[in-house]
């Protein structure tokens, strides 16, 4: 922090949420830090149910009452995890904006997009409803929507899915925020419109200087938008380092599960469920916490080392760390078989 | 220990336990259910639980107040038992209620099945019919009933039947409507099964929960109404007792004896509370979600 | 929307036609002559051949709805055999009492009902959510003529600050609303517990979807989410149930009126049952089910303006 050119506009530091329900407690995130340099777009990657939403919703102080967050989540150095909501609500929509997977409804039915769009601007930047309407339209042309001075007066059911999503992109950056916390933007699109979209996300890093946390199960996306990855599993961080890294050299069993036996993931949009399936077993619901290895049950590699507790992040190559016993690459598989 | 749990389909003799835990929770839904009972014992044991008969009238008792002598509630205005009355009046009331729900049931949910099932022309016109139904307003609707069929316990109960069965029909039509497209009916349809056996084998029991909601919402409704048609002199005749017949009578006293006007009330409230707080919960367990 | 409100007219106007042929088979379906059930009691063999003509009941059935449905649409609904008076004259003094009533017990309930069914979600969970929810059940488990009675007795015998019954027109707004006041209550506390238990359940509905943890992602404040977001969106199902709740009310005002001596539509109803007064009592049916079918119209309408996916688009409801 004494260094501010080399401060992260978004850092996540040992985050933890706690869910109190009538069975008990539940752990969804567990320990996850990260940190997101100015401009940079970072995946958070998991199957459904391993936390990458909570983490996006606990950072914009949005859990639901039922949940319990604890560590710290630093904006440009300034610790807002113990904001008050008043203080928080400054802070969404203007610096940390949200856009969500359902762009069907996640606008509101019954007011016209470009209220919704204004609304944002009505509120943070002060502009009257003339000039709000005025932005909002500049805001549709830079999401790329035809006839913007048309659209702007329309409502959300008479847009498509794809439109949709470009209107909730244009409201999430209509105050250019510092970072875009965007939770599965593309899943519920057709493939050809999820690539219009990440091409416009792409845009918008390069022309705004978002910086951008991209959660998905897709690594189609991971591949064709981020710079950086963190694979999570049951709340605990799996693997994390460049795109390039990860890919190319995976050491988590679990990452190398999920890339399956996609080869050159640079080339392939495919449906990520299908390789998942290839895991046996599903992600475990976590109630206390752990003393063996999250992964263990479903893990190729298990042994009686990995039940004597939860392995940390090591670092297996300059920046990539993994949370493994045995970490390497796939052919460890084989190393394995032939050891035992 | 890492404590691991999938959510596992839960077996039906579990998901009765659970149920009845969930129930059991929810302490206003007990105590409408230790109301409903109490209500249903009473009625059942009325004769042996008044201490006099229902219109044995006591000419030097007239309008004594609760507590006197021999009348724990009072007498009414012509010296009647009020407890002995109310006690008695309980069954008119349960009989209306469940009588009225009971008729519109068998009435009204094989006609929504066959209209949510078949569609085709017979559906717009079981809609028709129930829209018109509905635009008749209940006491509308009962009064003229009344005056064509004359008035009786048992007319009265027609007359609410009949304004219940819009609403089960429309329960009935858009449940089966939704599970018309379900993979194990079309399964049936496709194995051959007879329409019959497909409606109330398969059907049926999947829309219960909604229907058994609905009437715990109309019963208690049945019960207000037929304590109104009473009220109005359109219900149960005399001398047979009945809570509304009971306030009608009371009306006039008012001043002079209020409580006469005020234990026929609280009997006819505390029963739909009862029934109300219950079918609440029941709602609440069942995870039933109310149309309007 | 033009194609929607159309074709909701469309059905209103058949709903109402098929309505007027069981008003009709209604009166047909009465015990004995319906000339003698016509007539006043005791009708002299001239008035029953009068009225046989009248109503052509020497023609077959489709013959005489023709007749009868053609001199109602002209306002000719008969006249009561016991004031002598045409039926049509007398809804038309009568309806704008109850109107008012059913009115002031309206406003009543949504003055009520609206405000703290929005807190009961906003708070859910919570002792007042708990205490509003109880509260609401017990007001729908309370019938409205012990209500009414017991309001008698408290306001008007024991502390004398409101006239027991009895009605006086609005010429005179003071004592007008002194004597609707109580009946207006009466009728609206019933009714608030719906408005309330509907707006808290739908309100819940509206908290819980997509599109409000967008708008509080957007850093709206709670009023805003709550006010505008939620609002909004649940007044769109809860108009529909006020609709449906209009025969609930009409109803209420039917016993409401008879317990204080209101003389409007309701009370003509119960009095001309007991009087066989049968013409007063069939125009008194015929213009309930067409006020009902009509409001509903305006129901449906109004749910059109505040939808806009059928506003703009006139798509299916």
């Amino acid at each position: 922090m004494t260094q501010p050119m080399n401060q992260p506009r978004l850092e996540v530091e040992d985050l933890h949420v706690r869910f109190d329900t009538d069975e008990g407690s539940v752990l969804a995130v567990n320990g996850v830090s990260f940190a997101l340099q100015a401009g940079e777009v970072l995946a958070l990657v998991g199957e459904s149910g391993c936390g990458k939403s909570m983490t996006a919703m606990a950072i914009l102080g949005l859990l639901p009452p039922t949940a319990t967050p604890s560590g710290s989540v630093r904006l440009e150095g300034r610790d807002i995890s113990g904001l008050s909501q008043r203080e928080l609500r400054a802070i969404r929509g203007r610096e940390i904006s949200m856009i969500f997977q359902e762009p069907m409804t996640s606008l509101n039915p019954v007011f016209t997009v470009g209220h919704q769009i204004g609304e944002v601007l009505r509120r943070h930047e002060g502009l009257g409803r003339k000039e709000a309407r005025a932005r909002a339209i500049e805001l549709l042309d830079l999401v790329r929507i035809p006839s913007a001075r048309t659209r702007v007066d329309e409502y959300p059911h008479q847009m498509s899915g794809g439109m949709r999503q470009r209107v909730m992109i244009a409201m999430a950056v209509a105050c250019n925020p510092k970072v875009l916390l965007a939770d599965e933007p593309t899943t519920a699109l057709d493939v050809t419109i999820q690539a219009q979209i990440l091409d416009i996300m792409r845009d918008l890093r390069q022309e705004l200087g978002t910086s951008i946390v991209m959660i998905t199960h897709d690594l189609g996306v991971v591949a064709d938008i981020a710079d950086r990855v963190v694979v999570m599993y049951a709340g605990h961080v799996a693997e994390t380092g460049t795109v390039d890294a990860v890919f190319a050299n995976p050491q988590h069993p679990y990452t190398l599960g999920l890339l399956g036996s996609v080869p050159r993931p640079d080339l392939v949009l495919a449906d990520v469920q299908e390789r998942l399936a290839e895991i046996p077993g599903v992600v475990p619901t976590l109630r206390q916490p752990p003393t063996e290895c999250v992964f263990a049950p479903r893990c190729p590699r298990a042994d009686e080392s990995c039940l004597t507790r939860m392995p940390e992040l090591t670092e297996t190559a300059p920046g990539q760390r993994a949370a493994c016993v045995h970490p390497g690459p796939a052919e460890a598989e084989q190393k394995e078989a032939v050891r035992v | 220990m890492t404590s691991i749990s999938a959510t596992a389909t839960v077996a039906p003799a579990r998901r009765g336990s659970r149920l009845r835990r969930r129930f059991a929770r929810r302490p206003t839904a007990v105590i409408g259910l230790f109301g409903v009972c109490v209500v249903v014992v009473v009625a059942l044991l009325a004769p042996w639980l008044a201490p006099y008969a229902p219109d044995a009238s006591d000419y030097n008792a007239i309008l004594q107040p609760p507590g006197s002598p021999g009348h724990l509630l009072g007498t009414d205005d012509i010296g009647r038992d009020l407890l002995s009355r109310l006690v008695v009046g309980t069954r008119a009331s349960l009989t209306a209620g469940v009588l009225a729900t009971m008729l519109a049931v068998v009435v009204a949910v094989p006609l929504g099945m066959i209209a949510g099932y078949y569609r085709g022309w017979i559906d717009p016109i079981v809609s028709r019919v129930t829209d018109v139904v509905l635009s008749f307003p209940f006491l509308i609707l009962a009064v003229g009933l009344a005056a064509i069929l004359g008035p009786s316990l048992i007319n009265a109960a027609i007359a609410l039947a009949v304004s219940q069965v819009p609403m089960f029909v429309r329960i009935a039509r858009g449940e089966v409507l939704s599970l018309r497209e379900t993979e194990y009916v079309q399964a049936a349809v496709v194995n051959g099964a007879p329409t019959r056996v497909i409606l109330f084998r398969h059907m049926l029991p999947n829309i219960l929960n909604p229907l058994i909601v609905q009437a715990t919402v109309a019963i208690p409704a049945a019960i207000i109404g037929a304590a109104v048609l009473s009220f109005l002199g359109l219900g149960v005749q005399p001398p047979t007792p009945a809570w509304g017949t009971m306030l009608s009578d009371a009306q006039q006293y008012v001043s002079q004896a209020p409580w006469f006007a005020t234990f026929p009330g609280l009997a006819i409230a505390l029963t739909t509370l009862s029934f109300n707080l219950f079918g609440d919960g029941l709602r609440d367990v069942l995870d039933v979600r109310m149309r309007s | 929307m033009k194609w929607y409100i159309a074709r909701r007219a469309g059905a209103s106007l058949l709903t109402l036609f098929i309505a007027t042929i069981v008003v009709f088979v209604g009166v047909r379906a009465l015990p004995g002559d319906p000339a003698i059930a016509l007539s006043a009691e005791n009708p002299s063999p001239q008035v029953i051949a009068a009225i046989r003509h009248e109503y052509a009941l020497d023609k077959p059935l489709p013959v005489q709805y023709v007749v009868w449905l053609g001199k109602a649409l002209h306002g000719n609904l008969g006249t009561s055999p016991k004031t002598g008076l045409p039926v049509a004259q007398s809804l038309a003094e009568r309806l704008p009492i109850t109107l008012e009533l059913t009115i002031l017990a309206m406003v009543i309930a949504i003055a009520i009902g609206l405000p703290i069914g929005i807190l009961a979600a906003v708070r859910r969970g919570s002792l007042a959510d708990y205490v509003a929810s109880t509260t609401a059940i017990a007001g729908l488990s309370v019938p409205h003529f012990w209500l009414g009675i017991l309001f008698i007795l408290a306001f008007a015998v024991n502390l004398q600050w409101l006239p027991a019954s009895g009605f006086v027109p609005l010429t005179d707004p003071g004592a007008n609303l002194a004597h609707m006041i109580m009946p207006a209550a009466v009728l609206g506390i019933g009714m608030a517990a719906v408005v309330m238990r509907q707006m808290r359940s739908a309100m819940l509905e509206s908290l819980g979807a997509d599109y409000i943890r967008t708008a509080r992602a957007k850093g709206m404040s709670e009023g805003v989410v709550v006010g505008m977001h939620a609002l909004r969106n649940s007044l769109i199902t809860v108009v529909t149930v006020l609709g449906l709740q209009l025969g609930v009310l009409i109803s209420g005002a039917v016993i409401t009126e008879q317990i204080f001596i209101i003389p409007g539509i309701g009370k003509l109803t119960i009095d001309s049952v007991f009087s066989r007064d049968y013409p007063t009592l069939q125009g008194v049916v015929l213009i309930t089910a067409t006020g009902y079918i009509l409001a509903n119209l305006v129901t449906d309408i109004c749910y059109s303006l505040l939808n806009p996916r059928i506003r703009v688009s006139g798509g299916a409801a």
